[in-house]
Formats: structure tokens, C-alpha cells, sequence
């Protein structure tokens, strides 16, 4: 990667307005986008004052600005044709984008005017030798941060490589391209080099041959994964890393801990630090120091979700006081012993954050769609068959809620469920076995101190259907139904059993597992089967009431590996752009050579779209209206609202 | 062979049979070669337990056994009992390749024999045979001959458990004893005929305990009939077609 270069890649823009009444929050970046979306869901509260704008920018690294950037994006204008002097603008005059909330007709209105073609750019940017942008005198209605990355990045990794690298100084370190500077009339526009990179990302270390002749070739193996995870105890010992065997990477395990005993010892707690391209997140967890090394852009917060979910994996298989007992006895303990097993759980969790995880991205399940008498139908039918000892029962779709069944008093926490759902779709060990399974669990979520019990049984009426579907959908492999019952009693498993049986019985006769199959079978939607010629290329959409969230299909956009990966960047950066501190934004904005994207959160939802990068701005807010007017038109079929309560067992005493 | 009667419908009983051993031996692959003639390399390991079916057809009877496959790793252990508690049979499986197999495999057989129900019939089963290039009976040939020869594993064998020194063991305690391969599929078919052979029929409705020694002699028989068929092509003796 060119180090040196005269191109930022980046330029930010970002209008940030307070209003002072309060404005129904729908989105419309140009005038003719004023139909009315869903006022009483959006309505929200308005921060009467934001953050002073100095320090956003200050965040943003928008350093430098250039007015004499003045392109539009608006009606009119598309960005092809836009003049070739590259440079954002801001401008309270202008109403070509313009921010506002339609049914107020606020006068006042944020006009954007940004981001010139990539194209042009690419020819005329010297100017851009660090970032770049304009901010002008914003009024009020909605707050958007928008941010242009140009064509950067000699490597051309795209949105992925666009965001790999660090700033250690904001917060958004994965928007600052730092000191890569990059000429950029030699960048390739469309280099898929690392493609080919990131689907060895999963492949496996060889092992360190006995003379250790190959070390150095298999640290560079090492040092080329995206990511890594380590976790080790609080005396050094390692208990898990994704990539490489523990004689190849003592090391670095040593180094590790020496940092972080350092700052232990100063009563201090490291949290993170950049080092070159890659970003190092550090969690403690009681006896466990948890790392986190990407260089694959996610925020700091984002990372330490994912190492509190691997934490969240050691604590379902031990429990808290088991773990703390262990290294209370002996601080030197070896905790792989205790955790035999259950390496192939921490590794496909680790893998499912390094390809990308929209569900852990924004801690919210996904539901199979059903209509609601379906869903009403099914959940029925787990009531009238209810064994006294259950305390949650749950139908999944590869990996999909269908139904769930909970005690009144208790809810389901999706971090809960989605170890669950790595245990039985992404791990091998339970999905391969042909009968049913019995398994201890403590869920963390629900109570850290004690085992649960998961009877498990998956249904096999997709199989006739596999060799068809696995041209259809490259989800398919997941794509089988799960029954889970969950009690507190560890002898619970023949009721427990008799139970399935008599779900699946009941269900057959009402017919709706073939319901529950055609879903299947059906997928995911694309983008285009739920708003007919939307510009959307995919979009998340979750529901903050409900923990859940809605997507369309990968395709047909998205279906490889690295295409994947990309979208999931994007939306991490969207998710932490949206997120950040200070920011305090409803409406997010960020256009790349590929793609423009947005993200808008309300206290009802939170909505991440793309789409292509040709596209227009009111185009892209046009879209994202349709999604909202989608979700909530289907809101009854997509989400889960509630579950069935049930009366669970009155006592509920857990095994330690 | 079952086909012959199957006008008559054969009194069906079902069959608890539990295994245990340590983690990493072999049992979820000795069940899936048992139900479902198959083989994965690299299977992750169980996680709590998988509860099977399969149905083996005697001459006069089927045999429905009800499978427990049960983790191998330390932190289950304490769930065992859940498991062996009213079953009938139980296969204690090692690995022929590790010693410390062998020691776990003979606590396990010791609990069982303190805590599971008087009748059981257990199964000594040693895995991984495919990984041994001695032949069986090379190696229980020299095993009679000479006490001491087999002690030292020959050279490119991955074997650290003679025959004899696990036969020997299943002889004192009156186990059904055997060597085995899932991947290959040699003796696995017969470990289960053994024990729905084993099991009396009184037992499956009743509770009379199985006579320990008439196992053992069974034990040796088997095993010999196992060794010898070390391609895996040894049909069934007894007539299970399952």
C-alpha cells in the first residue's frame, strides 16, 4: 500500500443542525421527497442544541476547507456532471439537497451540496493533501454527517480497504485515512486484488515444523489475517486465538501480556491503540484479557462488542462462579482445559464477526416472515403442548426466529440467542448430528450464575429441497429448522422430547411446517421484490422496541465472501459513524467510489441503506422512506412482537 | 437373515445403551458409523449429549437401541449419570492410541459398575484400529506368546494399548471387549450385536442381571471374530441384518 501520495481519499461533509421544535423525523433530502412517512412512529425527541459544530469537525479531522467546492447533489444535478473542481460545500442558500421536515415546511432549510464525481476528483484533487470539507452555516430541522471517500488507497481494496486504516486520534479512525496519501491517477478504479486475500482470511495455520524452519513464513500467514482474537488470563496463559498455534504466536502472546500488565500494575486500563493498519481493542473481564486486532475498520465500541460475545461464549460454558472459582484456587490455571471443546464455538463466533454479523453489528435478532396468523397458528401450537418444566421453547429457521414462547417474567436476550444460534447453525458439532441433543447452557444474558438445559431437534423437511436450494441462496446450508426447548431441570429431557414430538405432530396436522418450509424456500427478498425499482442495493433495518432487525437477501449484490465483508464495513462504519459520542446525529450520510449509503436512527428504528454509487442523494432518501414504509406496512409479519407469554415454571432453580 | 421370518412380526424391545469414555476416543464416530454407516474426519466434539436411535434385528427379536452419546470432556462428567442411570448396555470406548484412554475408560467401567443398574452390560471398545498397523491378531499372537513383547509399540504404529492388556482387563471385570474402527468400519457392527446379543431377553422386560461370565466367554469369542476380520468384511454371526 503507497504510504505516500497527494489524496486524502476522504473528504467529509457534514451539516449538523439542531432543531429547536420538535420535527417529525422523515427523511427527505430533497424537496420532492415530502411524502409523509410515519410521523407518529418517527416522532422523536429533538435535542434542542447540539454539540458545538468546532468539535465534530475537530473529530472528523476536517482540517482543511475548500471553498471553492461547490458541487451539488441535488435535483438537477447528478454527479457525473458535476463540475470538475473537487470540493465539498456546504451552502445555507441553496435548497438543492436540502433537509427538512416536511410537514412543519420549515423554512428554514439545510441544503448539502457535496462530494463531487469520483471521476473528477481522481483528476483534480491535489488540493485534498489531508482531509477536506466545508461546513457552512447549517440551520436547523435534521443533522447529517455526510463524509465522500475518494478514490484512495493505492490498493484499491474498495469500502473494505478504504476503511483499513487508523487514526488513533478520533474516534472515527476508521473514516481518516492518517498519512496514506496516494497519487491518484495510478489507482486502478475496480481492483479485486484482495479478494483473493480475504478468502484465505478462514484458512488454517500449518503447524510449526520441528526445526522451525517455516516460522517466518507462517508468521506472514499470521500477520495477514484481517483479524484476530486473542484471550488469555490474567496470568499470561492463553486460552484462545483464532489464527495459528501457541508456539508460533508465544510471542506476541507474551507481548500482549506485558502491556497489559503493565498498565495493570498502574492501576490503569488499557482500552485500545492503533499499530500500523491495525486497530487493538483490549477487554478485561475479571481474570481474562480479551484482544481484539482488526484491520478490518470496525469502531472500538464494535470490536468491544464482539470480544464481550466471545467472553459471553466462555461464561455459557463455565458459568461466572466456575470461571472465578478456577482462577481464584489458582491464578495460573489453564482455563483450555476446562473449555475443551468448545475452541470450534469460539472460532465460529470469531468467524462470524470477521465475515461480518449484522446481527451482532446491531445486537437485534432476524424472524423468519410470516404472516401473522401463521405465526399465531405456530405459537399456538408450542402452548397447547407445553411441558411444566419449560422455560423458553423456540422454533428457528437457520438461525431465523419462527416462534418463541417465554415465561412472563423473563425475556430473551439476543446476545443469549445468538450464541445459541453459533452453537446449533454455525459450529458443525450439533447441526451434524442426526438425533436429537442435550445440552447444558448457561446463558449469560438471562443468568450468568447457573446452567440451563436445551433440548435440541432439528427437522430435516428441507432435505429434498437442498440440492435445488443451494443454487438458489448461499444461506442455504443454515436453512434448517431447529426445535429448542430450554428448562432449568437437567432431567428434564424425555418431557422435554415428548414435547417436540408433540409440536411437531401438532404442527403437521395444522399444517404449518410446510408454511414454515415455503418461507424457507422463499428467502430472503431482495431489495427490488420489496420496493418494485428501488435504487437500494441492501438495507438493515432494526427495530429498537424489539431487539430485531429486517434485511433483504445478499443478492444479488453481495453474494461472495469479500462483497459481503464490504457491506457489512459499510455498515459498521455507517453504524459507528451514527453511534459516535459526540455525534449526536439522526442522519448519516457516506458516499464512497462504490456506493452511497445512510444511516438514520429515530428512538423507534435504526435504518442502514445502500446503494450504488451513481446514485443520487433524494434518490437514496427516497429509498429509505419506502423502506420504512415497507417495514411498518409488514411490521407484524417481520418482527416478533412480544412472544407468547407463558406461564413458566414457578420455581426456577438453576444447576451450578 | 431376519428377512427369513419376517412374516411374524418379532416381539420389538428397546434397548438404553449409553457411551462413555474420554473426550476425543471415538464415540460420536462409532455411533455414526453404527446408524448411519458413516464416517467425518475432524468431527467437533459433542456438546452435552445426542440421543440416537437404531434398530438391530436379531433372529428372534428387534432391538430398538435408544443411544446416549455423551461428551467426553471433564466438565460433563457430572451429567453422566442421567445418562447411565436405567440403561441396559454401556460402551466404554478408548482410544487404542492413547494410554490415558485405557485409565479413563477403566474409571468409567468402575462407576458403572458401582452405580448403574446390577444388569449392565458393558462393552470395553478400544477405536481408532485403522491407526494401528499391526494386524490384531499379529499383535494377539505375540500378545499370548510373549508378555513383554507387545509392550514396546512396532515401529510407524501408532498403537500404545496392546490387545492383551485390554482383553486381559475386560476378562477380569467380565466386559464384552473389542477393537474397532469408525473410520473403516471394522468391528462396529459387531460391538452392537454383541451387546443386543448379550442382553437378556428376560432383562428387556424384566430385571434379571445378565450372567457376568457367560459375557466374558462371549467376550472372547467376539473379539477373537473381530481381530481376525480386520478388513471390516466379517459378516454378523448371529444373524443381525441391521
Amino acid at each position: 500500500m503507497a504510504s505516500k501520495a497527494t489524496l486524502n481519499s476522504e473528504q467529509a461533509i457534514k451539516s449538523e443542525t439542531s432543531s429547536k421544535n420538535s420535527g417529525p423525523p422523515h427523511i427527505s433530502l430533497s424537496k420532492e421527497d415530502s411524502e409523509d412517512v410515519g410521523d407518529d412512529l418517527l416522532r422523536e425527541d429533538w435535542k434542542p442544541e447540539l454539540p458545538p459544530r468546532r468539535s465534530t469537525l475537530e473529530l472528523m479531522n476536517v482540517s482543511q476547507k475548500s471553498p471553492t467546492s461547490s458541487l451539488r447533489i441535488g435535483i438537477t444535478t447528478t454527479r457525473p456532471k458535476l463540475q470538475s473542481t473537487a470540493t465539498t460545500a456546504l451552502s445555507l442558500a441553496d435548497a438543492d439537497g436540502q433537509l427538512h421536515s416536511d410537514e412543519l415546511q420549515r423554512n428554514s432549510a439545510t441544503s448539502l451540496r457535496s462530494s463531487p464525481s469520483h471521476k473528477s476528483l481522481r483528476s483534480h484533487t491535489p488540493i485534498y493533501r489531508s482531509r477536506s470539507g466545508t461546513i457552512s452555516e447549517i440551520d436547523d430541522t435534521t443533522s447529517i454527517l455526510s463524509y465522500h471517500h475518494l478514490p484512495g488507497g493505492s490498493d484499491a481494496e474498495s469500502i473494505l480497504g478504504d476503511l483499513l486504516t487508523t487514526d488513533q486520534r478520533s474516534p472515527q479512525w476508521l473514516f481518516s485515512h492518517g498519512d496514506r496519501h496516494v497519487k491518484q491517477d495510478e489507482m486502478p478504479f475496480d481492483n479485486n486484488e484482495p479478494t483473493a486475500d480475504f478468502n484465505r482470511e478462514f484458512d488454517e495455520i500449518p503447524d510449526l515444523v520441528e526445526d522451525g524452519s517455516n516460522e517466518a513464513e507462517l508468521l506472514q500467514q499470521w500477520e495477514s489475517k484481517r483479524k484476530h482474537f486473542l484471550i488469555l488470563s490474567a496470568a499470561g496463559k492463553p486460552i484462545f486465538n483464532r489464527h495459528g498455534s501457541d508456539n508460533l504466536i508465544s510471542g506476541y502472546i507474551g507481548i500482549t501480556q506485558t502491556i497489559f500488565s503493565f498498565f495493570e500494575s498502574s492501576n490503569d486500563q488499557l482500552k485500545s491503540f492503533s499499530a500500523g493498519k491495525s486497530r487493538f481493542v483490549a477487554l478485561t473481564r475479571g481474570p481474562l484479557y480479551l484482544v481484539a486486532i482488526s484491520k478490518l475498520g470496525e469502531s472500538d465500541s464494535q470490536l468491544r462488542v464482539q470480544l464481550d460475545s466471545l467472553y459471553m461464549q466462555i461464561l455459557s460454558t463455565l458459568t461466572l462462579p466456575t470461571l472465578e472459582n478456577l482462577f481464584s484456587k489458582r491464578p495460573s490455571t489453564d482455563l483450555r482445559r476446562p473449555l475443551q471443546g468448545t475452541e470450534s464455538l469460539l472460532a465460529a463466533l470469531a468467524d462470524s464477526f470477521t465475515r461480518g454479523s449484522p446481527s451482532t453489528l446491531l445486537s437485534a435478532l432476524e424472524c423468519l416472515k410470516l404472516r401473522k396468523r401463521d405465526r399465531e397458528a405456530i405459537n399456538n401450537a408450542m402452548l397447547q403442548v407445553k411441558c411444566k418444566d419449560l422455560l423458553y421453547g423456540l422454533i428457528v429457521a437457520g438461525g431465523r426466529l419462527v416462534s418463541v414462547i417465554r415465561p412472563r417474567s423473563h425475556s430473551l436476550h439476543p446476545g443469549d440467542l445468538q450464541l445459541i444460534f453459533n452453537m446449533l447453525f454455525e459450529a458443525g458439532s450439533v447441526k451434524a448430528s442426526e438425533g436429537e441433543s442435550w445440552i447444558p447452557m448457561c446463558l449469560p444474558g438471562f443468568n450468568k450464575n447457573g446452567y440451563l438445559y436445551m433440548y435440541v431437534r432439528f427437522l430435516d423437511i428441507l432435505k429434498e429441497k437442498e440440492s435445488e436450494e443451494v443454487h438458489k441462496s448461499t444461506d442455504t446450508t443454515e436453512d434448517r429448522i431447529a426445535i429448542l426447548l430450554i428448562s432449568a431441570n437437567r432431567e428434564g429431557f424425555y418431557e422435554l422430547q415428548k414435547m417436540a414430538t408433540e409440536v411437531i405432530r401438532y404442527l403437521e396436522k395444522i399444517d404449518k411446517l410446510s408454511t414454515i418450509k415455503s418461507a424457507i424456500i422463499q428467502g430472503r427478498p431482495t431489495t427490488t421484490d420489496i420496493v418494485p425499482g428501488t435504487v437500494l442495493q441492501h438495507f438493515l433495518y432494526k427495530s429498537r422496541g424489539n431487539l430485531q432487525y429486517v434485511m433483504p437477501s445478499y443478492e444479488p449484490s453481495f453474494i461472495t465472501l469479500l462483497g459481503r465483508r464490504r457491506l457489512l464495513s459499510v455498515y459498521h462504519a455507517l453504524h459507528a459513524g451514527v453511534h459516535a459520542k459526540t455525534g449526536h446525529l439522526k442522519v448519516y450520510h457516506c458516499i464512497s467510489r462504490e456506493h452511497v449509503a445512510l444511516a438514520w436512527i429515530t428512538p423507534m428504528f435504526e435504518l442502514y441503506c445502500i446503494a450504488d454509487g451513481s446514485v443520487e442523494r433524494n434518490a437514496l432518501a427516497q429509498a429509505a422512506n419506502k423502506v420504512i414504509e415497507y417495514i411498518r406496512s409488514q411490521e407484524e409479519r417481520v418482527f416478533i412482537i412480544g412472544g407468547v407469554v407463558s406461564h413458566g415454571p414457578s420455581t426456577l432453580t438453576l444447576d451450578e | 437373515m431376519s428377512d427369513s421370518n419376517a412374516s411374524v412380526p418379532k416381539p420389538s424391545s428397546s434397548v438404553k445403551l449409553v457411551l462413555l469414555g474420554e473426550a476425543a476416543v471415538g464415540k460420536s464416530s462409532l455411533v455414526l458409523r453404527f446408524v448411519n454407516n458413516d464416517f467425518q474426519e475432524n468431527k467437533e466434539p459433542t456438546i452435552g449429549a445426542a440421543f440416537l436411535t437404531q434398530k438391530c434385528q436379531l433372529p428372534t427379536r428387534t432391538i430398538k437401541f435408544e443411544i446416549w452419546d455423551t461428551a467426553g470432556q471433564e466438565r460433563f462428567a457430572s451429567l453422566a449419570p442421567m445418562y447411565y442411570r436405567n440403561a441396559q448396555s454401556a460402551l466404554v470406548v478408548y482410544d487404542l492410541t492413547k494410554p490415558s484412554s485405557l485409565t479413563k475408560a477403566k474409571h468409567w467401567v468402575a462407576e458403572l459398575q458401582r452405580q448403574a443398574s446390577p444388569g449392565i452390560v458393558i462393552a470395553l471398545v478400544g477405536n481408532k484400529l485403522d491407526l494401528c498397523t499391526a494386524t490384531g491378531e499379529h499383535d494377539a499372537a505375540e500378545a499370548e506368546n510373549s508378555e513383554t513383547a507387545t509392550e514396546e509399540p512396532q515401529e510407524g504404529d501408532a498403537r500404545k494399548i496392546t490387545t492383551k492388556e485390554a482383553k486381559d482387563y475386560a476378562e477380569e471385570e467380565g466386559l464384552l471387549f473389542f477393537e474397532t474402527s469408525a473410520k473403516d468400519g471394522t468391528g462396529v457392527q459387531e460391538v452392537f450385536n454383541a451387546i443386543a446379543n448379550a442382553i437378556p431377553e428376560t432383562q428387556l422386560k424384566g430385571s434379571r442381571p445378565a450372567g457376568a461370565t457367560g459375557q466374558a466367554g462371549q467376550t472372547r469369542d467376539e473379539g477373537r471374530v473381530n481381530l481376525n476380520a480386520n478388513a471390516g468384511a466379517g459378516g454378523p454371526k448371529d444373524g443381525c441384518a441391521c
